[in-house]
């Protein structure tokens, strides 16, 4: 088991609806594959610094997970046929990267709390 | 009083000016690894404002020798200005980002 982050753009055309439908399909996906989801964030529509299939700007998120490689596999697939993502990463965290996370999660926090 | 010591004290020009220093600072500040000097050790690609820092106007990649960052941490920056890039946060090809 090791923690990944994968961070995507959704087409900036979606209503809201249909973003929180994709972002629900692929957190019951990772979750059918018995993986934990630890941490998720809507950074919302944001510019991009170059246009990606015509498209100016797009709706970015974040997922962090536990799990086994083997998901990134499948997930990765599902990321390729789905016509509503335009790009993704995902990335596999180390140690130091686990720590940084932890404190952004924190910021993130203590930010909504204040 | 001899002659060479007015002029290193520069008050007076003479014959054997240049065999003294002349008065210029040549310390240049010494360049340091900022990484190393405050203990980060993970590079976020999601954060671009910070990445900005390491590239030039036109969005390359600056060398270690003008950022003084060292090796280890100059791959770890490279590495994720591309993540940066892929996601596009920041631009692969800009003009005038600073």
């Amino acid at each position: 088991m090791s923690n990944y982050e994968t961070v995507f753009i959704l087409n900036p055309v979606l209503s809201e609806n249909q973003i929180e439908e994709a972002v629900k399909k692929y957190e019951s996906l990772l979750e059918s594959k018995k993986c934990k989801i630890v941490h998720k964030e809507d950074w919302g529509l944001k510019k991009l610094a170059f246009t990606i299939q015509n498209k100016n700007s797009g709706f970015y998120h974040l997922l962090e997970f536990e799990g086994n490689g083997e998901v990134i596999n499948d997930l990765e697939v599902e990321f390729r046929r789905d016509e509503r993502v335009m790009r993704f990463l995902t990335v596999k965290l180390d140690v130091h990267a686990k720590e940084w996370a932890d404190k952004r999660k924190k910021r993130i926090q203590s930010k909504v709390k204040a | 009083m001899s002659k060479i010591d007015e002029q290193s004290s520069g008050k007076k020009e003479g014959e054997i000016r240049y065999l003294t220093p002349l008065n210029i600072d040549t310390n240049t500040k010494k360049k340091y690894c900022r990484f190393k000097r405050s203990g980060i050790k993970y590079i976020d690609y999601k954060d671009p404002d910070f990445l900005f820092k390491f590239v030039n106007e036109q969005g390359k990649i600056l060398p270690r020798r003008l950022t003084g960052t060292s090796l280890k941490y100059q791959r770890k920056v490279s590495v994720a200005i591309k993540r940066a890039r892929h996601l596009a946060l920041m631009p692969y090809v800009g003009d005038l980002l600073k």
